[in-house]
């Protein structure tokens, strides 16, 4: 995986990788925005009712997570909790070690990301299939998703063709069509197979303990059709208060990933097969993944727990689409990943992320399209206060002391000398200055002639308008 | 969505903010924040020991001293007085961003009373003054660009009334208008290769209509595309919004 700065990183990107990014991005906020006008007359407010319902679940996590796992065992669920993401390795591995199986179907999960868990079912010798094929093919590129809806978005058609052609999947094809059909040949047997099968939650009800699952190729309902163990892995912050919320989330959810009305597929699980059911996984697990999530719930940044994992933070941020998913060095990219990402790394790992924070303009975009309305560019700023209070390294690199400024801005004697005085910048060979700052800013641009002190003289020779 | 509920307006004194960026660069911008203030009536107070918003800080994400200075930027704009500023940004940084880094303060309530004081100028004229149509003329074909942090402010909507009214002033749309032109404060040095590309972008789509001028409320967006237009060899001519209601006031561009 990367370990280069944002910046850096961004400046080696291929122009091919980065006009995928720019032309996958474009259709998607093309299609949101079309759909959403067309459906919703009052599209802030129910973005804030959407942003209440989730904050509401989340203030009062430690009523509705144990309400959500009566509810699952009530269902026949077995609950599982996993404070770490090591943890949850533990407890998954375990049980498909149990279960005797050599092949697992997964079908895609942020939370697995957070794991790394195909790689690390693999370790313990089983095959888990990525079944979604966007995750299919960063599989058998043994790559890493760069968007957290489009996992691919950073490979053109071709790129996907040539890696199937390698991987023994047919010759040289790049029709879609094709590739797919190549992908559910492949895959059909492994569904067959698959005696485990892993899925995420989209969201959980406290109030039924149902588990709902969107995808777009049905690859989870297969899975679940297929395997007789199902393990669904989920956030902490999945639970939601009630089957009511689901219509108005899930509505938000679709439009704003793909622009669609609604996903081809939505699952609702309510637990293992039953007596009068004919097929279908006769056991069910839920392992609730913290992993410091319980340390951001009371928080300053404790609306970041309210994403519903959308994407369209990222398609909208220009700073993702000049740097591409790979940049932010984890599993969320772009805004979101800015704020989750240095948070899931708790107290000891936040400074090795924190610099994230530090790749946005603050410009906005990405809190105007947030189904959940998540307030991203203040949590944003809160991220960089944090780690310039703790002093993290990888967050304060490249930022200038504020030292000087903070003496002049506080002293208006010394400011309108520094007015008067900064002229001679007008005569300073400032893009040869070896100063960082001064680079930084002169490669690329020039800088208008300073002209202080001019304002305040022509004020003190009018009349009217003085200072009292 | 960002801007507080506002103070209503007693009497016509107003306390003018005309940002460092004008103080250090842009006087005429500023002249021209007086002169259309006086045009609509107001007594304006320009307080000679203001210094800078504190922005700048609360971005490099270093609040002590963002505080330091917001303090010092609430002392010198003291009393009821409606505080009106010459920049979209250093108006959203006292009336949304001053609250969220004086949370626990002693003194947050001073800051909540500045904030409801606080107006970007256009947004003044429009909703505190009611001006609805800005008699004037200017022949120019224009691009209006709207600075991020004038995102759900009414500043946007201002703006474009006022531009609206003046005779033979063209607004020229713009591909991708919505799109942040990669400033963003200490983001434009800490990271110099996606700002700039940012800026080229930003650039190229404006100078793709041919404007003769680019507007906006704020200058320090205006600042960078011009610096970067300036790098590519390419004119960008910019103007403070201020300055176009005045040369409209006036009657032609200068
Ligand atoms: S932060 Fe908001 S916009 Fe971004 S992925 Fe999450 S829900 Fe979607």
């Amino acid at each position: 995986m990367n370990r280069q700065a944002v910046d850096a990183f961004a400046s080696g990107l291929d122009s091919e990788v980065r006009q995928a990014i720019e032309a996958g991005t474009a259709r998607v906020i093309e299609n949101r925005s079309h759909t959403l006008a067309e459906d919703y007359s009052d599209l802030d407010g129910l973005r804030q009712l959407a942003g209440q319902v989730r904050q509401h679940a989340l203030d009062h996590l430690d009523r509705y997570l144990p309400q959500a796992e009566r509810r699952l065992r009530d269902n026949g669920v077995q609950v599982h909790y996993a404070p770490s993401a090591d943890r949850a390795l533990e407890i998954i591995t375990g049980l498909v070690r149990a279960s005797g199986t050599r092949v697992v179907t997964k079908s895609k999960s942020m939370a697995s990301e957070e794991l790394d868990l195909a790689r690390r079912l693999a370790d313990i010798g089983v095959e888990a299939l990525e079944t979604d094929l966007g995750e299919f093919v960063i599989q058998l590129d043994d790559d890493h998703p760069s968007h957290i809806v489009a996992p691919i978005i950073h490979k053109t058609r071709r790129n996907v063709a040539d890696s199937f052609a390698k991987h023994g999947l047919g010759d040289f094809d790049d029709d879609p069509e094709v590739i797919t059909r190549r992908a559910r040949r492949f895959m059909r047997d492994k569904f067959l197979a698959a005696g485990v099968t892993i899925t995420g939650a989209n969201f959980i009800s406290a109030e039924s303990g149902r588990v709902a699952i969107v995808t777009n190729e049905g690859n989870a309902r297969f899975g679940l059709a297929g395997a007789d163990i199902h393990i669904a892995l989920a956030g902490i912050e999945k639970v939601i208060a009630r089957d009511r919320d689901l219509p108005l989330l899930l509505s938000l959810l679709v439009r704003s990933a793909t622009g669609q009305r609604i996903s081809s597929y939505v699952e609702l699980v309510s637990g293992p097969r039953s007596a009068s059911q004919p097929s279908g996984p006769r056991e069910m697990h839920v392992v609730f993944l913290d992993s410091n999530r319980s340390r951001i719930v009371g928080g300053q940044t404790r609306e970041i727990l309210r994403c519903i994992r959308c994407g369209a933070c990222m398609n909208t941020c220009p700073v993702y689409r000049q740097s591409s998913g790979h940049a932010y060095r984890g599993v969320y990219p772009g805004p979101v990943g800015t704020v989750l990402g240095p948070l899931l790394k708790g107290e000891d790992g936040f400074g090795e992320l924190a610099d994230l924070a530090r790749a946005s303009t603050l410009c906005g975009a990405c809190g105007d399209v947030c189904p959940v309305n998540i307030p991203l560019p203040d949590l944003i700023a809160r991220v960089r206060a944090r780690s310039h209070r703790e002093g993290t390294v990888s967050g304060d690199a490249g930022i200038p002391s504020m030292g000087g400024y903070s003496l002049i801005a506080r002293h208006p004697g010394l400011w309108r000398l520094a007015m008067r005085f900064g002229r001679v910048l007008n005569w300073l060979p400032l893009r040869q200055l070896p100063l960082g700052v001064s680079r930084a800013w002169f490669t690329s641009r020039t800088l208008p002639r300073w002209r202080g002190g001019y304002f305040r003289r022509w004020l003190r020779s009018r009349k009217e308008g003085q200072d009292a | 969505m960002l801007t507080p509920d506002r103070n209503p307006i007693q009497g016509r004194n107003v306390q003018l903010m005309i940002s460092c960026l004008c103080d250090a660069f842009f006087d005429d911008a500023a002249k021209a924040a007086v002169e259309i203030l006086q045009q609509a009536g107001c007594q304006v107070t320009v307080p000679s020991d203001q210094t800078c918003c504190g922005q700048a800080a609360y971005t490099a994400g270093d609040w002590e001293t963002c505080r330091q200075v917001m303090r010092h930027t609430a002392k010198v704009f003291a009393g009821p007085d409606p505080v009106v500023v010459a920049s979209g940004s250093c108006a959203a940084a006292l009336f949304h961003e001053a609250p969220i880094a004086f949370e626990g303060e002693s003194d947050l309530p001073v800051m909540q009373d500045l904030a409801r004081r606080t107006w970007e100028l256009t947004d003044f004229l429009r909703n505190a003054l009611g001006v609805d149509q800005w008699a004037g003329s200017l022949a120019a074909r224009a691009v209006i660009h709207h600075g991020c942090h004038t995102r759900g402010t009414a500043t946007r909507e201002a703006v474009r009334t006022l531009c609206a009214g003046i005779q033979g002033l063209e607004i020229l749309d713009v591909p991708d208008a919505d799109q942040c032109c990669g400033f963003g404060g200490v983001f434009s040095v800490s990271h110099p290769y996606i700002s700039t590309e940012m800026g080229r972008k930003k650039v190229t789509d404006v100078l793709s209509v041919k404007p003769d001028i680019v507007i906006s409320a704020d200058m320090s967006c205006l600042m960078h595309q011009q610096g970067i237009a300036g790098r590519l060899g390419s004119e960008y001519p910019i103007r403070h919004i201020a300055q176009v209601l005045r040369d409209a006031s006036m009657g032609g561009l200068e």
